[in-house]
């Protein structure tokens, strides 16, 4: 080795041949390239959201100079379509709420009682059994599960419910509750297959059984996962269509009953978006805002199940 | 304690015997079997135990061991020797994965019962030996909440009874200064050492005969190690402890009586001060003097 030799660097006139540690374009150009790619691929989901929203607001902006927004959320008629045009939206965010309901009273108790067993008590191989019957209700088109709700839930209720109208809001919840049935459970068994070992061991090594065990301890910690699972069970139930379009009927009707037939906001944009309404006039314009509350719906669960999860999250 | 103890030099009564298995007859005793005499009663006794992973792995081989009643004995040997799985036969926690298999004994007296016997619930074993793991694992739960689910889990209901058992607990573990005023926060809020001293109040809230310890240090910094060191020898006034330890200056400071293993066997038992000062096997003192391990 000799002696460390520096040699000054010469802004005039730099050395001709380039230094061992010169520059590689051609290794960096491709990445820069690649990087790009990946940035537009990502952006063009942001894009496409911000595009909705932006299409949205717009053409509600529309509806909402002829309506005002006064009348909009306390009118309690939904007549658009008729000679004496009411724009109450409240009938529809009836619907849409008492629907969703009765879809989550059967999937959060359902999904979570699957979860607890899948992840608790089934051996491996009833697990490799009972998970793809679960999957396989999830891939039923949505208007099998809607003609299921009014050619078969609907006359079996009437059976103990003589006075259930045909169209009604009760068949078409319970129906979608087993629609989504298999996103809670399968949610909310990940949340619960991820928590610790050593916690479960905890808990066995007190002398807990095993139920004590999944009550006590297991779902406590994983309720930040639950919680998750159950507002995408809501999400799903909001914006269910099909289910409430065909088996719950297509007329806004101001109730909290769920015995009674009523429209829900998708049903009614999917009844006005299939008719020939012309091009931006305020009957196509009400579908927008209807799609608007929609969105402000499900992007309020969404905001609710963020806040309970970062109430609930555990440090394991 | 009007309880009956046994030294080691009587045998046995069996008074009644949980085990109908037949013992294993494909391992004959060893001759020179690595058993040092005790001079405390005995709590518990592993004999022949052999032990096995999913069926093939065979993990422990022909454990005798005699635990000495509230007196402290440590497991020390290098990582994967056996000495957490021969830990963890004591409360049956091998019972929770498919596959696993207990051959041999382990006798717990006054009952002279083999408690790894197929008849014996293994809930009624965890209730009467308790564990504090490797990682201070507290459920996700208020302070008060952790340290009364073990009653909880045993149907307690009395409120003023609960009180008192949680205090207790927390008096023993020396946890009860520091969060005597903040009982419903989550234990998770507890420092790494704090969450640990919760453990073993937790664990010392059901009055067990046997404390289980794995490891119960590897995880804390000095001074939270110190103070559990303290704790364990001051818990054994009250109770049985078996220690699992990779740090052989703690074995030296906290048992009365240390078994090395080596390999899922036992190599050498025997009191603390011999086994360090002394020891009669060459892995042993190899493994003492740092040589591998």
């Amino acid at each position: 080795m000799g002696p460390l030799v520096t040699q000054p660097l010469d802004p005039v006139n730099p050395p001709a041949q380039p230094s061992r540690f010169a520059y590689q374009a051609r290794r960096h150009l491709p990445e820069r390239i690649i990087q790009w790619i990946l940035f537009l691929a990502a952006f063009s989901a942001v894009t496409v959201t911000i595009a909705i929203v932006v299409i949205l607001v717009y053409e509600s902006l529309g509806f909402f100079r002829h309506v005002s927004l006064w009348d909009f959320l306390t009118d309690t008629q939904w007549t658009p379509l008729f000679s004496d045009k009411h724009f109450g939206i409240l009938p529809l965010v009836a619907g849409t709420l008492v629907t969703t309901f009765v879809a989550l009273a059967v999937s959060v108790p359902l999904g979570t009682v699957i979860a607890i067993y899948l992840s608790e008590f089934a051996s491996h191989s009833v697990r490799e059994i009972v998970k793809p019957f679960l999957e396989l209700l999830s891939g039923v088109p949505t208007i099998v599960y809607g003609y299921f709700a009014l050619l078969f839930v609907t006359p079996l209720l009437q059976l103990f419910l003589p006075d259930l109208p045909g169209f009604n809001m009760l068949s078409a919840g319970l129906v979608m509750g087993i629609m989504i049935i298999p996103y809670v459970a399968s949610v909310s068994e990940d949340a619960m297959r991820a928590v610790p070992m050593h916690i479960r061991e905890g808990s066995y090594a007190m002398g807990a059984t095993r139920f004590q065990t999944a009550i006590r301890v297991v779902t406590p910690a994983a309720t930040s996962g639950l919680v998750a699972a159950y507002i995408l069970g809501i999400s799903r139930a909001v914006g269910e269509t099909m289910v409430v379009a065909v088996a719950a009927g297509t007329q806004p009707n101001l109730t909290w009953n769920p015995l009674e037939g009523a429209a829900t906001i998708s049903a009614y944009i999917v009844q006005v978006s299939l008719g020939d309404l012309p091009h931006g006039s305020l009957e196509y314009q009400t579908i927008f805002a209807a799609g608007l509350v929609l969105l402000l719906m499900t992007l309020a669960f969404n905001v609710v199940g963020h806040l309970l999860r970062k109430r609930f999250r555990e440090a394991y | 304690m009007k309880r009956k103890t046994r030294t080691a030099a009587q045998p046995a009564a069996p008074a009644y015997n949980g085990d109908m298995r037949s013992p294993d007859e494909k391992t004959p005793v060893p001759a020179a079997a690595p058993q040092a005499a005790i001079a405390a009663p005995i709590k518990a006794q592993a004999q022949k135990l052999h032990f096995y992973y999913g069926g093939t792995v065979h993990a422990l081989k022909d454990i005798n061991l005699d635990l000495a009643e509230k007196q402290v004995t440590a497991l020390i040997g290098p990582s994967g020797c056996g000495k957490s799985t021969f830990l963890r036969c004591f409360n049956r926690m091998h019972d929770l994965y498919p596959g696993n298999r207990y051959e041999g004994e382990i006798r717990m007296h006054p009952d002279n019962v083999n408690i790894l016997a197929r008849q014996v619930d293994p809930i009624e074993v965890r209730m009467r030996i308790s564990m504090v793991f490797q990682k201070p694992n507290p459920f996700p739960k208020s302070i008060y909440e952790n340290v009364a689910y073990g009653l909880r889990v045993r149907g307690v209901r009395s409120r003023g009874l609960m009180d008192d058992k949680v205090e207790e607990a927390l008096r023993g573990a020396a946890l009860w200064d520091e969060v005597k005023d903040r009982l419903p926060d989550l234990a998770f809020n507890l420092s790494g050492g704090q969450q640990q001293r919760l453990c073993i109040a937790r664990a010392l809230a059901t009055d067990p005969e046997i404390l289980l310890f794995d490891e119960p240090t590897s995880a804390l910094d000095p001074i939270a190690t110190a103070s559990i060191e303290e704790l364990i020898t001051e818990l054994k006034l009250k109770v049985t402890i078996l220690i699992v330890t990779h740090n052989m200056q703690q074995a030296a400071r906290v048992s009365d009586y240390t078994a090395f293993m080596h390999l899922g066997e036992l190599v050498e038992f025997g009191d603390t001060n011999t086994i360090f000062t002394n020891p009669s096997n060459r892995r042993t003192e190899d493994y003492i003097t740092g040589r591998y391990g």
